[in-house]
């Protein structure tokens, strides 16, 4: 059986799992945030039980809105606190929060060999550790905060297998896009991808998340690493818990497997308006930008605000253009202050927002006016995705990001003096 | 259950930000978030479409995010069913468990034209395109799935499962 076969069978009482199976699966993490907890919850109470299955087990986040943008995100917010507050539920207030998929694992909440589901489609990040992660809607969210149980159909397979080491600007960001790019944004529609190889070996867990997390912009159900001595060295002082580490068979069927050479993929951009748009930065052209984004569920954390500040310091952004830079969460937010990379931001020129998901998908902190051009560290380019309908957003790594702040055009940390 | 509506048709690899734009997920009543359906890519879909009318589209309908609004933003603003290539995984689910039917029927897709009246028998899973008389039969639903539509959503068909449920 594969990593996610395996997971599954563990979760529904099976010997063995073959692609196809309908399952009843049970849940170790229930996940939702301030946009899709208010229809879960108008949907739990129409289910007429009194209680969630299990407090500990269900988690929600104010990340998307919040803090508060209007007053109907506001209201929205205020439904969820309430809901967490008379369930006893994990919930994180603003102080204390950060965006979903990067507070669970920092608090040692998601762990190897788990089931997740949340009400959020990057649930899938948590396959960077190890556990069968995916998203699913409001509703589904709301039978599995009531019975503990959901239905999935066991996903197929796809292996990707990166050979060699990346270059020196290459990151996890670049291995996924350039993946994406070459399967396109269904090429692994209902499938678990699975990444392996020496490129992946040696990636660090920051790396790995922003990876797994964008195994749903190939369309995938999931997108799982084998957990070896990086990911128990970051696990460690995180939890108490015995966590169960599952490893997929050496006869494990996959129904595609794709072999990449690491060293060969340079630095991507992924162009408007599909995140399967993705060429190398060399071949990006002149494309003059308006704003920079650096952060999200994606490329939110000390790794990537590190590599930002790596190309920063010393220089400054553009003045034609916003470079907004968002820690995933106080716990990055506090990190990077100790190491002085807020201080190099913000002498650079760029702004530092309190975590939130807030500009990614257009909602605040840093929303397009119709022409503009953004240059972002997030995850989904689409139509109107990060504000007017006729605003275009590119994807990057961090450093790509940066650099291109400082030239105020798609450029590689490289092309700085 | 049969419907019968007037053909609104798209490309591939619609997601749910085109459906429903995230500036609008400040809210979650049905009838609010389908004023803005499909608003970003087609801005007169909300003035050209009559109850019973039915989406078709290429491939990987429903792409990108998890947000449930998408189809219920299409159910609300009268939309029938959405017959298509292929859908995304979450939005596949999310129409299930809010009943709106899908039917996945590639060779439907590729006959029917923008504007064509066209027929869905939704238990037989029956295509007729009244235009062109045409008819096809999408994919079959396995029985839990016909049992959670019958239902009228996965609350509905939960309820009926949980002992402790009023």
């Amino acid at each position: 059986m594969t990593l996610a076969e395996k997971i599954l069978a563990a979760h529904s009482g099976k010997d063995k799992v073959s692609p196809g199976d309908l399952l009843s699966v049970r849940c170790d993490l229930v996940l939702s945030n301030d946009i899709t907890a208010p229809i879960a919850i108008r949907e739990f109470e129409r289910l007429g039980i009194p209680h969630v299955f299990d407090p500990a087990k269900i988690v929600m986040v104010p990340d998307h809105f919040c803090p508060n943008k209007d007053i109907q995100s506001a209201t929205q917010a205020k439904m969820m606190r309430e809901f967490a507050g008379r369930q006893g539920l994990v919930y994180f207030e603003v102080g204390e929060m950060g965006i979903e998929h990067v507070i669970l694992p920092e608090k040692g909440l998601a762990l190897p060999g788990q089931v997740i589901v949340g009400a959020d489609s990057h649930t899938c990040t948590y396959g960077a550790l190890g556990a069968f992660a995916t998203g699913m809607g409001s509703t589904d969210i709301a039978v599995a905060m009531a019975t503990g149980e959901i239905w999935m159909k066991a996903p197929t397979t796809i292996k990707s297998v990166y050979h060699g080491r990346p270059g020196k600007w290459t990151g996890g960001k670049d291995l996924i896009l350039h993946t994406i790019g070459d399967i396109g944004v269904d090429g692994a529609l209902y499938s678990a991808m699975e990444f392996q190889g020496e490129a992946i070996d040696h990636l660090s867990m920051d790396g790995r998340f922003t990876m797994a997390n964008m195994a749903i912009e190939a369309g995938g159900k999931a997108g799982l690493f084998r957990v070896d001595s990086t990911t128990r060295r970051y696990l460690k002082g995180r939890t108490n818990v015995k966590y169960r580490v599952y490893e997929a068979d050496a006869d494990a069927e996959y129904s595609r497997v794709i072999e990449y050479d690491a060293s060969q993929i340079e630095p991507q951009i992924a162009f408007p308006h599909l995140p399967s748009n993705a060429r190398p930065v060399s071949r990006a052209g002149h494309v003059p930008i308006d704003q920079a984004v650096i952060g999200s569920c994606t490329n939110g954390r000390l790794e990537d605000l590190r590599l930002a500040a790596r190309v920063l310091k010393g220089r400054k952004v553009d003045p034609h253009l916003r470079c907004i830079i968002l820690p995933g969460s106080q716990r990055v937010y506090l990190d990077a202050l100790k190491e002085g990379l807020i201080e190099v931001f913000i002498r650079a020129g760029a702004a530092v927002s309190t975590p939130t998901c807030g500009p990614c998908l257009g909602g605040h902190m840093g929303v397009l006016a119709a022409g503009e051009r953004c240059i972002s560290t997030t995850n989904r380019n689409f139509i109107g995705r990060m504000g007017h309908v006729k605003s275009e957003v590119y994807l990057a790594n961090p450093a790509v990001a940066a650099a291109s702040a400082v030239l105020g055009r798609i450029a590689g940390p490289w092309e700085l003096k | 259950m049969s419907h019968k509506g007037t053909c609104h048709k798209y490309g591939s690899n619609i997601d749910t930000d085109a459906i429903i734009a995230a500036r609008y997920l400040n809210m979650h009543d049905a009838t609010e978030l389908a004023a803005h359906c499909m608003e970003d890519i087609d801005p007169d879909f909300l003035s050209r479409v009559k109850p019973g009318d039915i989406i078709v589209a290429e491939a990987n309908f429903g792409c990108g995010s998890s947000r449930e609004h998408a189809p219920v933003a299409i159910k609300a603003s009268g939309i029938s069913c959405v017959i298509g290539k292929s859908f995304a995984r979450i939005f596949f689910r999310n129409a299930i468990n809010t009943g709106l039917p899908l039917l996945e029927c590639e060779e439907a897709v590729d006959s029917i034209k923008q504007g064509d009246m066209v027929e869905v028998d939704l238990a037989t899973g029956t295509i007729t395109n009244l235009s062109s008389g045409q008819t096809f039969r999408s994919k079959p639903y396995p029985g839990f799935m016909m049992e959670i539509i019958s239902s009228g959503g996965l609350v509905e068909y939960t309820r009926k499962k949980l002992p402790g449920a009023k």
